[in-house]
């Protein structure tokens, strides 16, 4: 049933605004289910192995969080236009060997190449969009594109970070462990360009009423461009990141990243339909999934062996959770 | 053809000086959709400080008309002049330069964003600093201006208002006004989910705007609202327009002759119907919010009516009733299947990527079965049954649903429903932007499927239509306030027990 079909009469009286204030209290608690989530998790972890909660403990738990919530930023970013993005995974991995290849032997070369992958992604969105293509057919055929690309690039797995790509990722901030803070800067620099701004107000209606953009004027084709590239962008902030902290690449180094990116949007409270996003809700969720993916486990003392279906249990549990509080809502 | 020839001359040329030059004139306007005709060569103008009223059965083209004004489609052949000028690239964001703006039947607001939110998306001046303060005090004033008390906050999610509340909100924003001038406002069923009250406060809204040289194109299935608000009405039949006058030379019997179809209402004083308690009980339903142990009783073959202000519990208890039906819920009782007609049709009623049989199938599968599959043959019988029953208009009933115009939607939604084992029908105001010929032709439909020994509980936001109910509950605060029979129905009664201290 949807919601306006049970909810609030039209005059002003008591049974409206209680019957808003329960969507908002709803919506509330949506909203701090990722949060809640991620310290649930924390506190699992505090619980197994208390040393695991300080500042070396954090910086090594959470180091790979950072490319894995800037990949779940790009997913985002299709998912506010009610597309999909199945090739982010291989995409990051093309990135991430560019980056251990010409990014440090000719950089001038590698950021052309980073920059037409930009490009690509953006004519994928115009392609998608005048075509009126699914995106899923689409961005699925781009991974076998991306991976045979990455395989090209580095057929062994080899290659070394820029130095100054290092220094960056191996910052270690007083008091805060960098992960934390570049996480906070992440969620807090996207929720701005895309909640508070106002073209950014135009992205997400193109996600919850397409017709009633265009018949404001507004170009559908400008918008799926600006989030595909967008979802580009942050895919090669996320692979250069990757590098920035393995050192080395792998063709394969990023597969696992799309089920994680498109998780980490969900748990964060997104929905796949309707243009509802939280940047700041995909960035915590991208660091629960970081958390529970592999430290936790390990302190469970969950063999390596049955880590990745158990990975999958977890997330099952949260986005069962998930679901049952938004039916509470209806 | 004078003005015409003034038009075609095109740059800042004007008709009869300054005073009497059009907003919007087209002439010749024409469009097809593949081999359907919406459109066959229509002339119509509007002039400052006028309302239009703008009728006609659905399918008779004013839509299409009015996206052609607002500049969402373009014509195959015609001309269009805004303010004495013609436009040779005329557009949406043309036209809101120009001053034109549309609230569509179909809402044009984005469920994710804030009311604030779909302000801007209609003003590409809303931006900078600031943007979202000054948006919000924007769709504020405008909705104290036109709705008092209307209870919306400029920072709510449009997803969580009601229908009526979300209706308020567009035809406050298509008011606003920041860079762009405004001269022209569509107003395409505008009251359709609104109750009496409101609906009160938007025509008198209207009539301030036009008084003040404002324009307003109104369209409207309630023919009285069109002939108490406009000036001048233009009548559409069939893609043309068959009659344009003063407001003043129209009564309600004219204006159904012309707009042909189905003749003037005829109230029906006819059947007295079975008594009560003759027939078996159907339905025994009492609200959650009621306390003094009034309940709402349907026995076969009766037409009940659900009255009162819009949202005050008519729907929660059809819900109810129709959850009741598989479910054993407290203080609800159901003796026969049920089907229920949507009132939202296009987010609770159709499937939009279906056919129109399949769309009227799937309330009767188990009968359309044959072994574990569904029988085509049997599905497309069905729906050419209803199809001549009904009257659907479409050449293949294999055809998208979204072919059909939104009445002839409506007519494929009934059909589901009548043409199930339902001994039970809901339906929750079904008759929302659905035009006079179809609504007489569903009138009929249901009177005839009562004598049969189905039951209808009707949910209506019209009092008209209550006059073919044999028993009428008003609503009020989700209890049931009042409870009538047909004799004693008056539209006084109805608004006593609608706004009185509670019964």
């Amino acid at each position: 049933m949807r919601p306006e079909m049970t909810a609030a009469p039209i005059d002003n009286s008591f049974r409206g605004s209680a019957a808003r204030n329960a969507a908002a209290r709803a919506r509330l608690l949506r909203g701090l289910l990722p949060a809640l989530s991620l310290a649930l998790v924390l506190l699992a972890i505090a619980w197994l192995n208390p040393r695991a909660i300080s500042y070396f403990g954090f910086n090594l738990m959470l180091n790979l969080a950072i490319p894995i919530a800037l990949a779940t930023i790009a997913q985002m970013f299709v998912i506010a236009g009610n597309e999909l993005d199945l090739s982010i995974g291989t995409f990051v991995g093309f990135v991430g060997c560019v980056t251990a290849t010409w990014l440090k032997d000719a950089p001038l070369i590698g950021v052309l190449i980073l920059l037409g992958s930009i490009g690509v992604y953006a004519l994928l969105g115009a392609l998608i969009h005048l075509r009126n293509l699914p995106s899923i057919v689409v961005t699925l055929g781009m991974s076998f594109v991306w991976q045979g690309l990455a395989i090209l690039v580095l057929p062994k797995p080899g290659g070394k970070a820029p130095d100054w790509l290092l220094a960056i990722m191996s910052f270690k901030p007083p008091l805060v462990p960098f992960p934390i803070i570049a996480a906070l800067l992440i969620g807090l620099v996207v929720h701005f360009g895309l909640m508070r701004t106002s073209y950014g107000t135009i992205l997400r209606g193109s996600g919850g009423n397409p017709a009633a953009l265009r018949r404001a004027g507004w170009s559908l084709l400008k918008t799926k461009v600006v989030l595909f590239a967008l979802t580009g962008l942050f895919g090669v902030l996320s692979g250069m990141a990757l590098i920035g902290i393995t050192t080395s690449a792998d063709a394969n180094i990023g597969n696992g990243y799309t089920l994680l990116s498109i998780a980490g949007v969900i748990l964060g409270g997104g929905e796949f339909v309707g243009g509802r996003v939280s940047p700041i809700g995909a960035v915590i969720g991208a660091l629960t999934l970081a958390l529970a993916a592999s430290p936790l486990l390990t302190f469970m003392h969950i063999p390596p062996d049955w880590q990745v279906a158990a990975n999958g249990a977890i997330l099952i549990i949260v986005l069962a959770a998930r679901v049952l509080i938004s039916r509470k809502e209806r | 053809m004078a003005d015409t020839d003034i038009i075609r001359l095109g740059g800042a040329e004007k008709h009869f000086g300054a005073a009497n030059v059009d907003i919007v004139r087209l002439d010749g306007a024409e469009k097809h959709f593949g081999a359907v005709r919406a459109l066959g060569g229509v002339d119509f103008h509007v002039q400052p400080g006028e309302c239009v009223g703008l009728v006609g059965h659905n399918g008779a083209g004013k839509s299409t008309l009015m996206h052609m004004v607002a500049g969402t489609l373009t014509p195959d052949s015609g001309r269009i002049g805004v303010h004495g000028a013609a436009e040779d690239n005329y557009s949406v964001s043309r036209a809101q330069q120009l001053g034109i703006r549309c609230v569509f039947q179909e809402l044009s607001l984005c469920p994710n964003l804030s009311v604030a939110e779909n302000t801007r998306i209609n003003h590409a001046a809303l931006t900078g600093l600031g943007w979202r303060r000054r948006a919000a005090a924007l769709i504020a004033a405008k909705l104290d201006e036109i709705f008092p008390d209307h209870g919306i906050s400029a920072s709510d999610i449009v997803g969580d208002l009601s229908i009526g509340r979300r209706q308020m909100v567009e035809v406050a924003r298509a008011f606003t006004v920041t860079r762009d001038r405004l001269d022209l406002v569509i107003l395409d069923e505008p009251t359709s989910s609104l109750d009496a009250h409101t609906a009160g406060q938007l025509l008198a809204f209207v009539r301030r705007f036009v008084a003040a040289g404002g324009s307003c194109i109104l369209i409207s299935h309630v023919l009285g609202e069109v002939l108490r608000n406009a000036d001048r009405i233009v009548v559409m039949r069939d893609g043309k327009v068959v009659a344009s006058d003063a407001a003043g030379a129209f009564d309600r019997d004219r204006l159904v002759a012309v707009m042909g179809g189905a003749e003037a209402h005829r109230k029906t004083k006819v059947q007295a119907s079975a008594k009560p308690g003759a027939s078996p009980l159907r339905v025994r339903a009492r609200p959650a919010g009621q306390t003094d142990g009034k309940d709402l009783v349907a026995c076969a073959g009766e037409i009940i009516g659900l009255a009162g202000l819009a949202g005050h519990g008519q729907t929660d208890l059809l819900l109810q009733i129709f959850a009741g039906a598989t479910r054993a819920k407290a203080g609800i009782e159901v003796t026969a299947p049920v089907a229920l007609v949507a009132g939202d049709r296009q987010s609770d009623g159709i499937f939009p990527q279906w056919s129109i049989s399949e769309n009227i199938g799937i309330r009767s599968l188990a009968r359309l079965r044959n072994g574990l599959l569904i029988s085509p043959r049997r599905e497309a019988e069905l729906a050419d049954f209803w199809q001549k029953k009904i009257g659907i208009r479409t050449p293949d009933m294999n055809n998208n649903i979204f072919s059909l115009s939104g009445g002839n939607q409506q007519k494929a939604l009934f059909a589901r429903a009548l043409g199930s084992d339902a001994g039970i029908v809901l339906m929750d105001d079904p008759m929302r932007g659905v035009d006079i010929g179809t609504k007489l032709e569903v009138y009929d439909l249901v009177r005839e499927e009562a004598s049969r020994g189905r039951t209808f509980l009707w949910y209506t936001t019209e009092t008209e239509e209550l006059d073919n109910c044999d028993h009428i509950y008003v609503f009020k605060n989700g209890r049931i306030a009042a409870n009538l029979t047909r004799d004693e129905l008056t539209e006084e009664k109805i608004i006593q027990s609608s706004f009185g201290d509670a019964a």
